[in-house]
């Protein structure tokens, strides 16, 4: 038995000196991840990385909710290692992902196909052997096939007929019914991960922006934080509020968007049009914070970049409460709509233990009952003096994703509200140092779609000698694909919409 | 045949389009939105006519002659579909059945063109079109065999026109049956929430739109034109069936039944505003809904 690796615990927001890091060897790594996971810690990253001997080193990252604490250890596979997905199936995507980033086989993985298909890091050889003349392109692998009598296959994507993202979905049909949905992304890679090596720069809080449009408070939260923690950089009150308040503003006008989408896809007008608008409101209220509808600009390393005096907060509660009464009138008529509820209950149903082992987070997990939420388990700035009460529902099904949503929207609204009502006086950006050398730091925000984790390593100059972003979306496609078993095919939008994942996020 | 109803047939080719548009209006309003104009559909119209054509090259000439055929067969439709309380411009003995062949007839011609591309989404759409209307064509035909009952006539301009308020007194709820069965008809055929939604843009759900995702330009222009020809001549039937008004004056009755179309129109925006679509599963339960409802009425009149 006990090959078990002992890991190095630390909490969020803390660095710690990369050569604290326990490297063990692949056999007391697995059995520490499969171990820990099984145990209900959750695999929150795990990514390569190249050690100055060229060699590839695999950091994973557990998060264990009910310590509040993180977990790190890491391992020199070689060329080749048994993968963890077999007996961890949440480490699927992230293990492709080391295959396609660094050319690292994981053997015996049972869904080993590209996820972002770019060449391997550093000219190393990548595991799909493919020729010059026919370079890895986005949607060209062998997709699972289902062979039989009135078995049919329908590829969707991926020019989509919205004006949405691309992304390929290959559903395995028979007659009406979904047997399998594969999903292909990859169509949306920048290179994001690549271009922040060596950073911070002027341009890296841009990159962290648009990492995923909508989630642009997530991802500048959690790096902002990095870097304070790094740097030790203390971010004033008044700056941690003002933070609260966009994050949860940047929740409201995604959730209330996604109601609205939801209704439109049943085809209920009165909803899909109000909630269009009201989104709106919210994304103007997100503008008068700092001029940008998105936040962009809003958040700095060290504090925010703008205040909101006196007659300004006054504003934003006066536009908040009628947007709340608005959107409270407009959501009422879905529930109260028994064709709209026929629609939403039992559809794309996803079971708690499927949720727990493919490590889904935000919205879609809490649906199933999972008490997932960053903001309670790991709490980050004003969340670690204010609660925000988890929003769960049991159902996982629409229903459910729709539910937590609306619960989720109140309770944002109350919590900027008490924040209004008590925003700390004083400067709103602290100064943040020199980045601290040879230093692992993790930084954690829950964004409107779940969990958003950044990991930063810094070199012997303090510059990122790698930066690795997992959007919650990362995670969550799969629950998708698995949600639309045995689901009618024309149920698929509406499944989809209630996920509402990023494809930018995930292909970064 | 003459001249009157060649007249109100020439208002029915012109009108057909606004009747969207009216709708399409309702539904804006009801949400709270100013909506497209009255008159989109005639500027989509001549947009489209205006444009080349882009085809495939896996598809064929049926692929090419599905919106013309189409076009025809919804005219022929109309040829025999009474406006209002005047009769149509053909009337013979039997031409209700000819009317619901009509019909069928554009709907196959469809259905051949969307399967001609051989792209899974038409298929998918072709396969739902045809199980749905086999469920709704009983009904509507029934609909017709209990009218033609109570009127003791078997073409539609002397059925419909004929149908007084005496008629509803003496066959008051089996009218109502069929009026609803009719109503549900006309929301499925046509394409309308809760069984389609003419709106969306998600080929996954889709039935009738699915079918035509491949045509464009002037093609495209012929279905939607076709499509509100449909929507007009169920509605007229629908229409005449419910107005139990005959003043026989050309103008008046003329009033009456545009009056009563416009109200339909209305009716069909507030009953798409009110409910979401029905999941897809569940609307063969209410095509057979409105068969059982065509059956009862037919069972009342023919005790």
């Amino acid at each position: 038995m006990n090959g078990a690796a002992q890991p190095l615990i630390f909490h969020p927001g803390t660095p710690v000196r990369v050569d604290r890091l326990p490297c063990v060897p692949v056999a007391g790594f697995r059995e520490t991840v499969i171990r820990d996971v099984e145990q209900g810690a959750r695999l929150a990253a795990l990514f390569g990385l190249e050690t100055a001997t060229g060699e590839i080193e695999l950091v994973a990252i557990l998060a264990h909710p009910e310590r509040g604490v993180l977990a790190a250890l890491t391992t020199r596979p070689g060329a080749a290692y048994p993968a963890l997905t077999p007996d961890c199936p949440q480490a699927q995507g992230f293990e492709r992902e080391v295959a396609e980033q660094w050319g690292v086989l994981p053997q015996g993985h049972p869904w080993l196909k590209p996820l972002r298909f770019h060449p391997p890091f550093g000219k190393r050889p990548s595991v799909w052997p493919r020729t010059q003349a026919e370079p890895a392109r986005p949607g060209m692998i062998n997709f699972f096939q289902m062979t039989g009598e009135e078995i049919h296959e329908v590829a969707v994507g991926p020019v989509h007929a919205g004006i949405i993202e691309p992304g390929h979905f290959r559903f395995q049909c028979h007659g009406e019914q979904v047997f399998h949905l594969e999903i292909s992304l990859g169509y949306q890679h920048r290179g994001v991960e690549r271009s922040l090596i060596g950073a911070p720069g002027k341009r890296t809080i841009h990159f962290m922006e648009t990492l995923c449009g909508d989630t642009t408070i997530g991802h500048a939260m959690a790096y902002a934080q990095a870097l304070e923690a790094l740097g030790a950089g203390a971010v004033p009150s008044r700056a941690q509020a003002l933070r609260a308040i966009a994050l949860e503003l940047e929740r409201l006008a995604n959730h209330v968007g996604d109601l609205g989408a939801l209704a439109g896809d049943v085809g209920f007008l009165p909803t899909a049009s109000f909630c269009g608008r009201i989104r709106g409101d919210f994304l103007n209220l997100t503008a008068l914070l700092c001029g940008n509808r998105f936040g962009r600009g809003l958040i700095r390393p060290g504090g925010v970049a703008f205040d909101l005096d006196e007659a300004s907060a006054d504003e934003l509660r006066r536009r908040l409460e009628q947007a709340g009464r608005d959107i409270r009138s407009a959501v009422d008529l879905l529930w109260g709509s028994p064709s709209v509820m026929a629609r939403f209950e039992q559809t794309g149903t996803l079971a708690p233990e499927d949720c727990r082992a493919l490590g889904l987070v935000g919205p879609v997990a809490r649906a199933c009952g999972l008490e997932r939420d960053v903001r309670y388990e790991f709490p980050f700035g004003v969340y670690c003096f204010e609660q925000i009460p988890v929003s769960t529902w049991t159902s996982g099904d629409v229903f459910a994703r729709a539910y937590v949503r609306w619960l989720e929207i109140q309770r944002s609204l109350d919590f900027i509200y008490a924040q209004l009502a008590a925003l700390p006086k004083g400067p709103i950006s602290g100064a943040v140092g020199a980045l601290m050398p040879e230093a692992l730091v993790v930084s954690l925000t829950e964004g409107w779609r779940g969990e958003i984790v950044h990991v930063a390593l810094t070199d012997a100059q303090g510059r990122f000698r790698r930066y690795k972003v997992v959007d919650p979306s990362f995670h969550n496609w799969m629950g998708l694909a698995l949600a639309m078993r045995r689901q009618p095919i024309s149920d698929f939008p509406l499944c989809n919409k209630s996920f509402n994942l990023s494809y930018c996020g995930h292909d970064l | 045949m003459n001249l009157i109803s060649c007249l109100h047939m020439a208002v029915a080719l012109i009108l057909a389009p606004l009747m969207l548009g009216v709708i399409n209006r309702t539904k804006a309003r009801v949400a709270g939105r100013n909506g497209a104009p009255l008159l989109q559909l005639y500027f989509d119209l001549g947009k489209l006519l205006r444009k080349g054509a882009v085809y495939s090259r896996t598809t064929t000439w049926v692929f090419r002659a599905g919106p013309l055929i189409g076009l025809a067969a919804v005219l022929g439709a109309l040829l025999v579909t009474p406006f209002g309380k005047s009769g149509a411009v053909l009337a013979f003995d039997g031409d209700l059945v000819l009317f619901a062949y009509w019909l069928g007839l554009m709907r196959f011609v469809t259905v051949l063109a969307a399967l001609d591309t051989g792209s899974s989404f038409e298929g998918m759409g072709a396969s739902r079109e045809v199980f749905f209307s086999a469920l709704a064509e009983p009904a509507f035909l029934l609909g017709l065999v209990g009218l033609a009952r109570a009127t003791d006539a078997i073409s539609l301009s002397t059925i419909l026109p004929s149908i007084s308020a005496a008629t509803w007194l003496a066959a008051g709820p089996a009218l109502a049956l069929i009026a609803t069965a009719w109503l549900v008809i006309l929301l499925a055929e046509n394409a309308r929430i809760p069984v389609d939604d003419p709106n969306t843009h998600l080929e996954l759900t889709m039935i009738h739109e699915v079918m035509v995702l491949d045509h464009c330009g002037p093609d495209l222009g012929l279905i939607l034109y076709g499509a509100a020809l449909k929507l007009w001549v169920m509605g007229a039937l629908l229409v005449s069936l419910l107005t139990p008004v005959r003043y026989g004056v050309v103008w008046q009755d003329a009033l009456v039944f545009l009056g009563g179309m416009l109200i339909l129109a209305v009716g069909i925006g507030l009953i798409e505003s009110a409910m979401a679509r029905l999941r897809l599963a569940r609307v063969p339960q209410l095509l057979m809904g409105a068969s059982a409802l065509a059956v009862l009425a037919l069972m009342l009149i023919m005790k």
